[in-house]
């Protein structure tokens, strides 16, 4: 039997696994907070999307829930105002680069950048950062699945579970703005040694990585 | 280069190295010492040998500034993109030497005779907009004295050729 702690995240009484983190706690246990860039089984927790802030009852600034280890009797606020200002302010930054095309975007139904932006009560057709977008190809040249890297937003879920069930075809390259998944050599994946199991098209809450033909995902 | 070559080459200085994955930056160092740039096949040779995949090693290649895709030509450009350089129109430099070489940065002219890239700051401001050829700095470099540099070359060459 596994250690259990138990804490409270937005007035709710919940239980959660000894040295899972604040994020994870809550994501089990039904809360939603913000995140894109957390792996469940990674090492240490990347923290670079700077989404899923908190305030933690106690501590003079909030901090991000993927970082926090869940601490016995540990009072969780997911919904204060410092926090959710740092994290709109997070997603209104990332979103300057992500082309707003939802109309014609394959993910519409799928978007997990759509479920934050609600949740945040973000507008994204008014972002006050100006519009920053790159203007690559779209890869197509695989029969299951396009990639869109301009949509791309460098969570890292598709290199994850790339290397984990996949070939290990993906992984990021190049450097600063121009960061993105891609192939060695930044060959097309049609080229690469892709075998299409489609897990990275899954794993994708962006919609960079779509299927050609919708399936029930 | 061929192909067998480039891997002969590698396999070489793969030889002096043991298959740890912090090696890597040291190793690739060393190749690109031995060849002068990192070609597709060095680095897939690289990645078998430490067992890691192969986008793991471009990924690393393609971070560094010292690392290039690229064999290098005859004669280097690197235009100054820093602070001041960026004021003095760095960037409109950086578009002659484009196009009248017709390549972009990191990338090196078909003949081999130069390749072009940028570089943040080589300290001396004062001579804005900079760009260093074959190590030497030269400023105020504007579209017009890209013309004139490249028009210098070409009479040197024109000059070897008649000797």
């Amino acid at each position: 039997m596994m250690k259990t702690v138990s804490l409270t995240i937005d007035d709710k009484q919940i239980e959660t696994q000894a040295g899972n983190t604040l994020l994870w706690a809550a994501l089990d246990n039904g809360i939603y907070i913000p995140n894109l860039c957390s792996l469940r089984h990674a090492a240490a927790p990347a923290a670079s999307c700077r989404l899923c802030w908190v305030e933690v009852e106690g501590k003079a600034q909030p901090v991000t829930a993927c970082t926090e280890i869940a601490a016995e009797g540990m009072v969780a606020n997911t919904r204060g105002t410092q926090a959710l200002r740092l994290a709109r302010n997070g997603f209104e930054l990332l979103m300057a680069s992500h082309p707003i095309e939802c109309a014609r975007c394959a993910a519409l139904h799928v978007c997990e950048l759509l479920k934050i932006a609600g949740h945040l009560n973000v507008k994204l057709n008014k972002n006050p950062y100006r519009k920053l977008v790159h203007h690559l190809p779209i890869d197509s040249s695989n029969p299951l699945f396009n990639y869109d890297p301009n949509k791309c937003v460098v969570c890292g879920r598709c290199v994850s579970i790339c290397r984990e069930r996949g070939t290990g075809v993906l992984g990021f390259a190049h450097r600063g703005f121009d960061r993105r998944a891609t192939t060695f050599y930044d060959e097309l994946i049609g080229d690469s040694a892709c075998e299409q199991c489609g897990e990275c098209v899954r794993a994708c809450p962006s919609g960079a990585l779509t299927f050609k033909v919708s399936v029930n995902v | 280069m061929t192909e067998e070559k480039i891997k002969q080459h590698t396999r070489q200085v793969l030889k002096s190295f043991s298959k740890k994955k912090g090696n890597l930056i040291p190793i690739l160092q060393r190749v690109q010492g031995r060849l002068g740039y990192l070609p597709r096949e060095a680095m897939l040779e690289v990645a078998e040998f430490l067992g890691l995949p192969p986008i793991h090693v471009y990924g690393v290649v393609t971070f560094y500034n010292q690392f290039r895709l690229n064999p290098p030509g005859k004669h280097s450009v690197r235009v100054c993109l820093g602070t001041a350089c960026h004021m003095k129109g760095g960037y409109i430099t950086l578009d002659a030497w484009k196009r009248r070489l017709s390549i972009g940065a990191g990338e090196t002219t078909t003949d081999r005779e130069f390749d072009l890239d940028t570089v943040a700051c080589v300290g001396c401001c004062v001579m804005a907009p900079v760009t260093v050829l074959d190590e030497k700095p030269m400023g105020k470099v504007d579209p017009t004295k890209v013309d004139g540099l490249l028009l210098a070359f070409e009479r040197e060459r024109e000059g070897k050729k008649k000797q």
